[in-house]
């Protein structure tokens, strides 16, 4: 058994079945990528096996000092990437409430001016020399976790002759079991953009999007050095083990 | 009113976009010197036990053409059927094998390259033994929710017949949408997204 990053017992029961009402369907033709990328025929459900309750966990060993640092991690000695100076921090947490330690989260996100260190990446606005754009961190034992960056700029793309992306970071997280993997963008507080987006709008339900949008949190700010966002996941929750007394679990 | 259940929603997911490299495979588009190399691009060592084979797999949009910025992981037991996992309460995996892979697909041809082992048999929930097979996690632009399927070998030919999860399939015509073929040392899969060939994906 691989060091699990967290002291808890592992669980070993089956997930909460997926509410896909609340998750954006696969086909939402406002946006376009979606309609030849979406499935048409129905999915397969089944109740998950070791192979949907089982995960990989990643340990401490493999994480570099600054990883969870974007304003350094990419920069040159003694600078820093330009832009508004933040900390976004939450917990992972799964449907039950319950932290969820341990668990890699991953981030990607545009500089301050909108535009990506990415080669297909076209956007006129300039690459920032200090800054990359990826960091990583593993939560700790209440499912917490936090990293610096700068605040991404919104930029346009090719969807609608003029549509602009929100601010948005993007997150990656792991959970315990491979059907918790998950991937998501956080959103800012406020920002106007977040309502006129055909990626945001593929969530039906407002208290969805509402989930996904980060609030101003002056308590974890550094005075006179970094402003703070707070940002909670919440994972599938599971129910009591497969392999205890009642085959079915409950 | 009764009272409310008190539970969270799960968090929505998003698409991953077509930069999902940046934060998934760095050191892939070239942003180096932040990872030392990029996860999950290595699952096997020279102690790992079992047959080495490698996947060569393609993801197809709705036309056919191939995704050339999709990202697949993969997550599967080792050669004796046990998963590297905290989950796995019947014995201790490989140490020499991660289990899990990450791979973006070419920016050129869409493929797919995992060097990887063929696992062994894992159980299915009565206890009964499931065919061998890979679990296939699949994100990219255009993709709301990361889609979720299986690969099967083209040569458990019996093992095949008897798996629980492909006798759900009630259009049998489909099954062979989650069946990779053998090539040498190679399986060869390919996804479709969409289509009459559309492969069979799973709400587990």
């Amino acid at each position: 058994m691989p060091e699990s990053g967290s002291n808890r017992v592992p669980e070993t029961g089956a997930f909460f079945q997926r509410d896909r009402t609340w998750h954006p369907p696969a086909l939402t033709p406002g946006y376009k990528s979606s309609v030849l990328r979406s499935p048409r025929k129905a999915l397969l459900s089944f109740d998950n096996t070791l192979s949907e309750i089982s995960g990989p966990v990643f340990g401490h060993a493999m994480l570099g000092e600054l990883d969870n640092d974007l304003i350094h991690n990419f920069a040159r000695p003694g600078e820093s990437a330009v832009g508004e100076r933040i900390i976004v921090n939450g917990r992972v947490i799964d449907e039950r409430g319950v932290g969820v330690p341990g668990v890699l989260l991953e981030f990607w996100q545009a500089n301050a001016g909108g535009r990506y260190r990415h080669k297909k990446d076209g956007y006129l606005a300039p690459l920032d020399p200090n800054f990359g754009g990826c960091g990583r961190t593993l939560s700790g034992e209440d499912g917490g976790y936090a990293f610096r960056t700068v605040k991404p700029g919104p930029y346009p793309w090719p969807n609608g002759p003029n549509d602009w992306r929100p601010a948005h970071i993007h997150f990656s997280v792991f959970g315990h079991g491979f059907a918790q993997r998950l991937i998501t963008q956080m959103y800012f507080e406020g920002d106007p953009l977040i309502w006129k987006c055909p990626i945001v709008r593929g969530i039906a339900d407002k208290a969805a999007i509402e989930a996904l949008t980060a609030v101003l949190d002056t308590q974890a700010t550094i005075p006179m050095d970094a402003l703070a966002y707070k940002f909670d996941i919440v994972l599938r929750g599971r129910r009591s083990s497969l392999f205890e007394n009642r085959l079915e679990g409950n | 009113m009764a009272q409310s259940l008190d539970r969270l929603r799960e968090s929505p997911s998003q698409t991953a976009g077509p930069y999902v490299h940046i934060g998934l495979t760095p050191n892939f588009c070239g942003i180096g010197g932040v990872y030392p190399s990029d996860l999950g691009a290595a699952m096997v060592n020279d102690k790992t036990k079992g047959e080495r084979i490698k996947l060569h797999i393609r993801v197809l949009d709705g036309t056919g053409t191939p995704l050339k910025d999709a990202l697949i992981e993969i997550w599967q037991a080792d050669a004796e059927g046990l998963y590297n996992s905290p989950a796995e309460l019947r014995g201790a995996a490989d140490p020499n094998f991660s289990g899990w892979g990450r791979c973006p697909t070419d920016m050129e041809t869409g493929l797919c390259a995992f060097e990887t082992v063929k696992p062994g048999r894992v159980p299915f929930r009565d206890g009964s033994l499931m065919a061998p097979h890979i679990t296939l996690w699949i994100v990219a632009r255009g993709i709301n929710i990361g889609l979720h399927t299986r690969l099967y070998f083209s040569d458990e030919e019996e093992a095949n017949a008897g798996d629980p999860i492909l006798a759900r399939i009630e259009h049998r015509v489909r099954v062979p949408t989650l069946i990779a073929a053998r090539q040498g040392d190679t399986y060869v899969f390919d996804v479709h997204l969409q289509g009459e060939k559309e492969t069979v994906f799973f709400d587990s």
